[in-house]
């Protein structure tokens, strides 16, 4: 039973990798990135947990800027998979034109906010 | 169905659909704009009512200094003497919009005064407003659901009697704001685009400028996401619609200084993260989903699952130990009133005694919304065939409205937008079916032809049906991983047939659904009659109703229309006959309409964040003569303003509200007692009133002298004679009464020079006396 349960685990591992490798490179990019921001945030959390939250502001813009770097691509993921039917007939181009717009928006008010 | 219609002669119909449209617009613009204009016609450009004075007030400093300084502007002349962080504590949304427009105006060399920039600023947002509600509708139903509900929003007169030429408050910017961003979010959730999704996080950032029922936005649209989750219609566009809102929004959110760090620690703004966190979950789900197949994807969620729950119960526990521990579980006490509506008359006198913070009665329904009461049902049930992301949004946002809307009258106000766009629904659909059917039985002949054109296709039709039925199957039966070419053949292929089938489908479909002639031509007669009743009402209230400014009564004699002015004439007795730094007390309610007209400093005002001072205020108002004196003097106090309305008959006078003040301050100083004032359980100023009733401040103030005037001394307002009707003031003297005895405005005296020589002794005894008593006595008061 249990060695059924490892097996199962062990096979499900195995699984999500090769099915991950299967996908296109420009998709593993912005995986990449997504990840980058994850870390980047929850770094900045263990420090504002060891030194303490002072300057609240200054925290809050810096989580909230990687949150949502990491929101955006996670977007242009969505939009620029090629396998996602909705998004078929959205050129790539525009998809990352808008990217770009909501990040020049996100980075306008943090800077604002980061005091 | 439109076979001998060629292309060409489509886009002709196409083109001339949304000229007509853009013209029916245009009007539907200057219909909102026109119909508020009464006030403005029946007395003057005036600003009204009170908070429009305090708006009137900040537009006029922003206008005069610039925008650095109102940010950083410290008011030092209201609640004295603690003065007022106006930068911190106002939603800028409305003062920033009319002093940009003040500002464009004169930049054009167009020299509108700020005064009729204020005025107009709600009409011209109205006409913006009923814009918003076509684009909205638009997106939900169609264009023809999109003007029938632009028309019905135009005049509906709940949104009127908030936005008429002179109701300069935050709602008339903040209902457009509201609209607009329900409408980018709808085009979000329809097209999956990023830019407007950055377009509805702006928008929601003009809304938390704007007003503080903002927290209805962010709590309605993570409401209809679970919604949609919960009930299968998970899609990625969902996800673009929601996601960069939260991030973007709750950082724009704080940006605002009013709201600041409440964006991220107040209850209000919870539900949003969560369902945050739950969207991030469900996409994740959904994209292994994707990736594995089935039988992996079963054991990832048993597995998921075990170390899941045990992480959940974790997190769960430790939020509730946090939220348990602040005592009103971190909401603020307005949302708490109108998730529990009597919680307000239990713990917070002050927003019970607002009269806009009052359950509406059922005739209030009528009123304000007529004819849409009972079109919005319909439009419900028009909304669920079909049902689309949309349309559940709509349903959603009317239930949640009509709830709020029964807790408070003044929320009538959300609720008549989501009205309009339901019964806007209804009524497109209605006139869709109805004069779809006169079309048919009139032009029958037509789309018989037609219809024996496509019979004799359908032979073709059927092998080709056969067709698409085997493709549907074994689109089915293959995996979601088929190399994608093969995949897009075969949805061509499909479509094709199936828009040959459909079209015959939806012949039949419309064979069925015609109505006899004689009673679908009845039937637009009858829905044009009722769209007439709408129209006479929405003016009848917007005329009689709506647009008295409150700041000049007006009545009808025989000897024609006779103007009460009382109170633009004692702030102005004010202004010129007093010093500049001279403190006015009166009841919290004029303290707006005394900074800005009269310009002097005032003890409270209509911001009621104070509840002590207020308290302060009505303990002196309920106090005889010399304890009001004492705390008068202690606050630096030097006239007393109280508003009377027995003369005249004007009900909304001090002696009416005397029963908030005495129990705001008896809610602060116990020594003020309400059963004091009561006989048989009713505040009385006629010979049965209680001793405390005939000697306190406020009944002093209202009838000195009142014997003078009708030789009687009888209150019209109370329809008794008074009680005490001749005596003298001791500490306080008259300065000025106006016209209509309306606005009373007294001067404290002076404390007496010299204390002779008797009166010197039996205070020193009744001095040593009061010590020794202090031991024995419990409740003492703190002002003497």
């Amino acid at each position: 039973m249990a060695r059924s349960i490892g097996d199962d685990v062990l096979a499900l591992f195995h699984s999500l990798r090769s099915a991950y490798a299967a996908t296109p490179k420009n998709l593993k990019i912005i995986d990449l990135y997504v990840a980058f921001a994850v870390s980047t945030a929850l770094i900045q959390v263990v420090y504002m947990a060891m030194v303490g939250s002072f300057p609240f502001n200054s925290f809050l813009s810096g989580v909230l800027s990687c949150v949502g770097t990491a929101v955006l691509a996670v977007c242009l993921r969505i939009q620029v998979n090629k396998e996602n039917k909705e998004f078929k007939d959205l050129p790539p181009e525009r998809a990352y034109a808008d990217f770009i717009l909501c990040n020049l928006v996100l980075h306008l008010v943090i800077m604002n906010f980061l005091g | 169905m439109s076979s001998p219609e060629t292309a060409s002669e489509r886009t002709v119909r196409h083109a001339f659909g949304n000229v007509l449209a853009f013209f029916v617009l245009l009007l539907i613009g200057v219909l909102a704009f026109s119909i508020r204009l009464f006030s403005v016609i029946k007395y003057e450009s005036v600003i009204h009512e009170f908070d429009p004075y305090f708006n009137y007030r900040v537009t006029q400093f922003l206008t005069k200094n610039g925008i650095y300084d109102f940010w950083n502007w410290f008011d030092d002349r209201t609640w004295y003497p603690l003065g007022r962080v106006i930068g911190g504590t106002v939603y800028p949304g409305l003062t920033l919009t009319a002093g940009t427009l003040w500002w464009v105006l004169h930049s054009l060399n167009i020299p509108l005064s700020v005064e009729t920039v204020c005025v107009f600023t709600a009409p011209t947002f109205s006409a913006f407003a009923s814009w918003a509600t076509y684009l909205l509708t638009k997106e939900v139903k169609g264009p023809g659901a999109g003007l029938a509900a632009a028309t019905l929003l135009g005049m509906v007169p709940s949104y009127i009697s908030r936005s008429v030429a002179g109701s300069y408050d935050n709602e008339a910017v903040a209902i457009f704001a509201l609209i607009f961003t329900f409408f980018l979010y709808i085009k979000t959730l329809n097209t999956g685009s990023l830019f407007y999704a950055t377009l509805n996080a702006i928008s929601y950032f003009y809304m938390v400028c704007s007003w503080g029922g903002y927290t209805f936005i962010i709590n309605l649209i993570p409401i209809h996401v679970l919604l949609c989750i919960v009930t299968g219609r998970y899609s990625s566009r969902l996800y673009i619609a929601y996601a960069p809102l939260v991030v973007l929004g709750t950082l724009l959110a704080a940006l605002v200084p009013v709201v600041g760090f409440n964006a991220v620690m107040t209850s209000e703004h919870f539900a949003s993260f969560l369902v945050f966190i739950i969207l991030h979950v469900v996409a994740l789900v959904y994209y292994i989903k994707g990736i594995l197949s089935p039988r992996m994807f079963k054991v990832a969620v048993t597995l998921v699952l075990s170390i899941g729950l045990a992480v959940c119960c974790a997190v769960i526990s430790i939020l509730i130990a946090v939220v348990a521990s602040s005592p009103t579980k971190g909401w603020s006490g307005r949302s708490l009133s109108l998730l529990d509506p009597t919680y307000a008359s239990k713990y917070i006198p002050i927003i019970a005694s607002v009269s806009e913070h009052q359950p509406p009665a059922w005739p209030s329904y009528f009123m304000d919304i007529n004819v849409l009461a009972f079109l919005v049902p319909a439009g419900i049930i028009a909304c669920f065939l079909p049902l689309s992301d949309a349309s559940s949004f709509a349903v959603l946002y009317i239930v949640t409205s009509v709830y709020f809307s029964g807790v408070m009258v003044r929320l009538m106000l959300v609720l008549a937008p989501a009205a309009c766009i339901m019964s806007g629904i209804a009524l497109s659909e209605a006139f869709d079916a109805l004069t779809g059917s006169i079309k048919f039985q009139l032009l029958g002949f037509s789309t018989e032809n037609s219809q024996v054109g496509v019979g004799d296709a359908s032979p073709d039709n059927a092998p080709a049906q056969k067709n698409a039925v085997k493709s549907d199957a074994s689109e089915n039966t293959l995996k979601d991983r088929t190399s994608r070419k093969n995949k897009k053949k075969e949805k061509e292929r499909g479509k094709e047939e199936q828009g040959g089938q459909s079209s015959l489908q939806s012949q039949i479909k419309m064979r069925l659904q015609v109505l006899p002639l004689e009673s679908s031509i009845i039937g637009v007669f009858l829905l044009i009659m009722l769209g007439a009743f709408y129209v006479v009402h929405c003016v009848w209230a917007a005329a009689e109703a709506y647009s008295a400014p409150s700041i000049v009564l007006t009545s009808h004699s025989q000897n024609g229309l006779h103007v009460f002015d009382d109170f633009r004439e004692a702030y102005a007795w004010l202004r010129h006959n007093t010093e500049v730094d001279d403190k006015v007390a009166s009841w919290w309610d004029y303290g707006y309409q005394t900074t800005a007209m009269a310009n002097r400093t005032v003890i409270v005002d209509n911001n009621t964040w104070n509840n002590t001072h207020i308290a302060t205020v009505g303990t002196a108002m309920s106090s005889p003569e010399k304890a009001a004196w004492e705390i008068f003097n202690s606050l630096d106090v030097k006239y007393v303003l109280v508003v009377f309305g027995g003369l005249v008959g004007y009900p909304s006078d001090d002696i009416n509200k005397f029963l908030w003040m005495v129990r705001i301050g008896g809610g602060v100083f116990p020594h003020i007692k309400e059963p004091d004032y009561l006989r048989d359980g009713q505040y009385r100023i006629d010979s049965q009133a209680t001793p405390t009733m005939l000697n306190c401040l406020m009944y002093k103030l209202s009838y000195y002298r009142f014997v003078d005037a009708d030789g009687k001394g009888f209150d019209r307002v109370r329809q008794t004679e008074i009680g005490k009707k001749h005596f003298k003031l001791t500490h306080f003297e008259e300065v000025f009464t106006t016209h209509h005895w309306m606005v009373r405005i007294y001067k404290l005296k002076p404390p007496k020079n010299r204390i002779r020589g008797k009166a010197k002794k039996s205070k020193s005894k009744a001095s040593s006396i009061s010590s020794s008593k202090k031991s024995t006595k419990i409740k003492k008061n703190p002002w003497l």
